[in-house]
């Protein structure tokens, strides 16, 4: 199977910050990719970086076999939509879609159209003057009529409300599957994702702290719930990715692809907002416990 | 994407050329009228050598439309730097509409090239219409003009023939450079609109002299060159000079001057007045109070 995106040791800097650090990621093809971090943790840079908006500080990516963004030919293979999903407020839905017929040889005029009036949208209404689900959608439409191979979409369902968020992730997975092209789209709620992901890139302080197929992902990892241990007691192919203690209990959250036989465990699956929480929890400990040994 | 620059650019350019069609059609209804007034003064005037008269008269009838002319002319490129150079770049980025239309099967490079190169071009365009077509309305004027109005005049030279089509090309691309340096709206409009001002004021004052070398020349006292005699009473003779006024050179620009004895000497050069201003009154030492200058010295009944 063929890559999407592909970076090895990507790393981006604004200034003296680093936004995105030591990035190597492969993602194959025919995949809706979750990106999931806290804010401000680099998600925005990696996909501009991979719509070719940004240039890489240090090492390289390659997406579709291409650089990003440098011809129209690579241009025309991925959509992107932005975050915040920008449109022309003083062009009507109509002058958008002949905007995107304009500039895009494989512009998909009907569908476009089909779209726009599947959505209720009028075409001689001014874009200013849509709601934030419909500006979505008309953003998601220019995104998707001009047919390309990778739709990346940067914190697409930030704004909207709680149903237009629904309907818009809706009509995302069906067009999806419809004309068979992988998505990488960003979000800081895990909720959001695990509607539609089945496949998930954890960043969290500007580097990549998991990324792999969900299904996977949710059978190598488990919660432990038993008596007080100390994590050097557990098994050395169970790596501990969160813990927490109470006076008597431990619970663990670990990474193995053995089986767990140990009867003194209560062993219970993830939800991938369980997983993706422990990741980030993980970092959070980290930088705790240094805190504290500096204070000390 | 020329669709889409010109989609975005329509209603202001429209509104436009709306102003310069009227303009042009007042130019164009009150232009031969003009040009047969002062074609029908100097068959009047040559005879009788009064031309020097006519033309006062002439220029003194027209110099309100001849100055708010010239001043649209002057102002019109600044109009386009700030409100199609400034926001060019400078709206997208500010609306994020730069995301959008840079995800098409488009090229940055291509984006902007369009957006400058026809949005520029228009600007030319509608720059060079309106100089050429207040140039032509202009001209009976421009060759009666005052000396400080003629053509090489600071004031005058920006507004006449392709001039204003260079400082609206200029214009332009500041507001768009500026634009994208300070990345909000309206501060770069009011900073462009400071430049521009500031860079047409220090032209001609600063760079335009140093282009060409001067010509230096020396010409007699004259009815031209000479706007009147003073001599207030106990003090020397004043001599009111045109300093602008180059005798048998019209539309001659004067970077300075200051009068010579006929050895060559300098009479007087004063007190900075060596600009070149209009009317500068020049102390020449010559006592009032005796000698052929004196009330007394007077020949009965002069005047």
């Amino acid at each position: 199977m063929t890559s999407v995106l592909q970076a090895q040791a990507l790393g981006k800097r604004y200034g003296k910050r680093w936004a995105l650090r030591e990035c190597t990621i492969d993602i194959p093809a025919g995949h809706v990719v979750g990106l999931v971090g806290p804010n401000g943790a680099g998600k925005t840079t990696l996909l501009k970086l991979a719509g070719g908006q940004l240039e890489p500080t240090t090492g390289g990516i390659n997406v579709l076999g291409g650089r990003p963004g440098g011809t129209p030919a690579q241009l025309a293979r991925v959509g992107f939509v932005a975050q915040d999903t920008p449109v022309y407020a003083g062009l009507t839905v109509a002058d958008h879609l002949r905007l995107g017929a304009r500039l895009n040889q494989r512009w998909d005029a009907a569908m476009a159209r089909e779209r726009i009036a599947q959505l209720g949208l009028v075409p001689n209404h001014r874009a200013g003057k849509l709601s934030g689900g419909q500006r979505a959608q008309l953003a998601l439409t220019l995104g998707l009529a001009k047919r390309p191979e990778l739709l990346i979409l940067d914190e697409p369902v930030a704004s909207l409300d709680p149903l237009a968020r629904r309907e818009f992730l809706q009509g995302l997975t069906e067009a999806a599957v419809a004309h068979k092209l992988s998505v990488l789209l960003s979000s800081h709620l895990v909720s959001d994702l695990e509607r539609i992901c089945d496949y998930v890139i954890v960043l969290v302080d500007s580097r990549v702290h998991l990324a792999g197929k969900v299904g996977r992902l949710l059978a190598a990892h488990h919660r432990l719930t038993g008596p007080r241990r100390d994590p050097d007691r557990l098994p050395a192919d169970q790596h501990v990715i969160s813990a927490s203690h109470t006076e008597r209990q431990s619970t663990y959250v670990i990474r193995t692809d053995a089986p767990i036989h140990d009867p003194a465990w209560t062993v219970t699956q993830l939800s991938l907002e369980d997983l993706v929480l422990a990741y980030m929890d993980k970092r959070t400990a980290e930088n705790r416990r240094a805190v504290l040994e500096v204070r000390r | 994407m020329i669709w889409l620059t010109w989609r975005q650019f329509r209603g202001s350019a429209t509104m436009m050329a709306a102003v310069l069609v009227v303009l042009v059609a007042a130019l164009v209804l009150t232009g031969p009228n003009l040009a047969s007034d002062y074609a029908a003064g100097i068959a009047d005037c040559t005879p009788d050598n009064t031309c020097l008269d006519f033309f006062d008269r002439f220029f003194g009838e027209y110099d309100i439309p001849f100055l708010a002319l010239t001043l649209v002319v002057l102002i019109l490129p600044a109009l386009i730097g700030l409100f199609w150079g400034a926001p060019l770049i400078t709206r997208e980025l500010e609306a994020g509409t730069h995301l959008l239309v840079w995800n098409q099967s488009v090229t940055r490079g291509r984006w902007l090239a369009v957006k400058l190169g026809l949005t520029g071009l228009v600007a030319m365009a509608a720059a060079g219409v309106c100089g050429l077509a207040v140039t032509w309305w202009s001209d009976p004027l421009d060759r009666s003009a005052v000396p400080e109005m003629a053509q090489m005049a600071p004031v005058v030279f920006g507004a006449r023939g392709i001039a204003p089509m260079g400082y609206a090309a200029f214009a332009f691309v500041l507001g768009v450079t500026v634009g994208m340096l300070v990345r909000r709206t309206l501060p770069a409009m009011a900073l462009t609109l400071a430049v521009f001002a500031a860079i047409q004021i220090a032209m001609p004052l600063l760079v335009r002299p140093h282009l060409m070398p001067p010509v230096t020349g020396t010409f007699e006292l004259g009815r031209e060159n000479v706007d009147g005699l003073g001599a207030p009473r106990g003090g020397s003779l004043q001599i009111f000079l045109r300093t602008s006024a180059v005798p048998g050179h019209a539309g001659a620009w004067v970077l300075s001057s200051k009068l010579v004895d006929p050895s060559g000497r300098t009479i007087s050069s004063g007190d900075g007045s060596s600009g070149p201003s209009s009317t500068i009154p020049r102390a020449v030492p010559v006592s009032t109070t005796s000698g052929p200058c004196s009330p007394q010295g007077l020949p009965a009944g002069g005047a």
